[in-house]
């Protein structure tokens, strides 16, 4: 399974790219499995600031719902309107097209509680 | 708990399939995906194997007696080769399990059970066997093949010289199929798409599995788990146990009144006929999302004042309809088709409309 290392994870599935002061979120390639078909990606969190742990959305899959937790402290500047249209971009590419949200960062020191791809690989093993 | 394994467990995970533990059995539930799996049954043939299912043979000069008193249904309207749908009423008004009960011969009956209630429903029966039918538990021994979809016929007239285009829905026949004999071939599934069920013994469950993929290879058959199984019948507006019907559900507020007869005595059949005199006061109902959004179990139902009046059991998103369909119960006044109702999803409350199943090809 691909876990690129370029970017950061946590123990929910979500990856993490960071740029600067921008994060860009979505979830994992084995995440994406595990739910099967995305049909939804409910995004109700746009403009708010979402403390790191907290429900920034929620994904439906045909079997099941998920909750989208935020991995780092910050405001949701911008939600993937392709979603909208194509939910199954995060089945088909969970780490380009089928990225979730980008956040203003407004809390770094979370940043460090992130897992790497290898630690990550590891927890999924 | 260990999972217990099916027959073709090999075969499933060479195939791909995710496996998920299922009624304490390790089964498939997706080999590609959900949708792609649910369209194929739906507009092609696909195979899905549901051995986990319970099989138990009841035979002896008293088997109807015993079928007739714990069965809603009436099954001495059935003939060799005819099944029907019922049910295990409890005594307290609610359900025990769902099956069905196949005539096998003058004296002999099959009864297939949901997988998670093996055990108790063979505890039940012998509960009540008080005339000493012979029970034979086969569920171990036997797997069970669900060929679905409008091509289903086709594949396995390959296989078989029964006539397969003229048996009627719920009928079966006992004969050779890819060689071997003594094969259960019944007009039955749980998927609304048409096609038949096989019961096989284990020894030769690979082999036919492998002739049905052999016949259907010119029709792209494709193996389907039990995520589409379960998006298809609901589609239809199939009862699930444990979901839509539970051991406190009546079968009258779960619409199954025409599996329920009254013709004979059979457990609480006194209290169910007194609630269909008296009327029921809740209802399972069908429903469709207005709203964009999926409806899950448990979810709320709300009238459009925003007050609770039922509580969803099944929901899916409908891979014909693109949209969420569910099942739930609802306060009667409630029931009637095209009643807006709202669905708490999470802390929202998306509007839905009550629709009876089944949801396609209206």
């Amino acid at each position: 399974m691909n876990f690129p290392e370029e970017l950061k994870y946590t123990k929910d599935h979500e990856w993490v790219k960071i740029d600067g002061d921008i994060a860009t979120i979505g979830i994992t390639e084995f995440a994406q499995g595990e739910l099967g078909d995305i049909v939804y990606v409910d995004i109700p969190t746009e403009g708010e600031e979402v403390e790191a742990g907290e429900v920034f959305g929620s994904v439906e899959a045909v079997k099941t719902v998920s909750d989208l937790f935020m991995p780092i402290t910050g405001e949701v500047i911008e939600i993937n309107e392709a979603l909208e249209g194509e939910p199954e971009l995060v089945n088909s590419d969970p780490y380009e097209a089928g990225w979730m949200i980008k956040i203003k960062i407004s809390d770094p020191s979370s940043i460090s509680d992130l897992l790497s791809s290898e630690a990550y690989a590891e927890l999924v093993g | 708990m260990e999972l217990k394994e099916i027959a073709l467990n090999d075969v499933h995970e060479e195939l791909g399939a995710k496996m998920v533990g299922f009624a304490g059995y390790n089964m498939p539930v997706r080999y590609s995906s959900d949708i792609e799996e649910h369209k194929v049954v739906r507009d092609n043939v696909g195979v899905f194997d549901v051995s986990h299912m319970g099989e138990f043979i009841l035979k002896g000069p008293k088997a109807l007696d015993l079928i007739q008193k714990i069965c809603s249904n009436d099954a001495s309207k059935l003939f060799v080769g005819k099944a029907q749908y019922s049910c295990f009423p409890n005594h307290e008004g609610g359900i025990v399990d769902d099956l069905l009960v196949y005539k096998l011969a003058e004296e002999e009956y099959l009864l297939v059970v949901n997988a998670s209630n093996i055990q108790k429903d063979w505890e039940w029966i012998k509960q009540h066997n008080s005339e000493n039918v012979e029970m034979i538990d086969v569920s171990d021994e036997t797997s069970l093949f669900a060929v679905q979809g409008p091509n289903a016929t086709k594949v396995l007239q390959k296989l078989t010289d029964e006539k397969l285009d003229e048996m009627g829905y719920y009928t079966f026949t006992k004969g050779k199929f890819a060689t071997y004999d003594d094969i259960i071939i019944s007009a039955t599934g749980y998927t609304g798409a048409g096609g038949f069920e096989l019961y096989v013994p284990n020894p030769v469950a690979k082999e036919i599995w492998n002739k049905i993929f052999e016949a259907g290879k010119e029709f792209d058959i494709k193996p389907i788990g039990l995520g589409a199984r379960d998006t298809l019948r609901l589609e239809m507006g199939f009862c699930l146990y444990g979901n839509d019907i539970t051991d406190t559900t009546s079968p009258l507020e779960a619409g199954l009144g025409w599996i329920t007869k009254f013709t004979k005595n059979f457990i609480n059949s006194e209290n169910l006929q007194k609630q269909k005199e008296e009327g029921i006061t809740r209802k399972l109902v069908g429903f469709k999302m207005v709203d964009k959004g999926i409806p899950r179990a448990h979810y709320p139902i709300l009238n459009a004042e925003g007050e609770q009046i039922g509580e969803v059991t099944s929901g899916t998103m409908s891979p014909m309809l693109g949209i969420g369909i569910g099942m739930g119960y609802v306060q009667k006044d409630y029931s009637k088709n095209d009643t807006e109702i709202l669905i708490g999803v999470r802390n929202r409350q998306l509007k839905a409309v009550v629709s009876k199943p089944p949801f396609i090809g209206k």
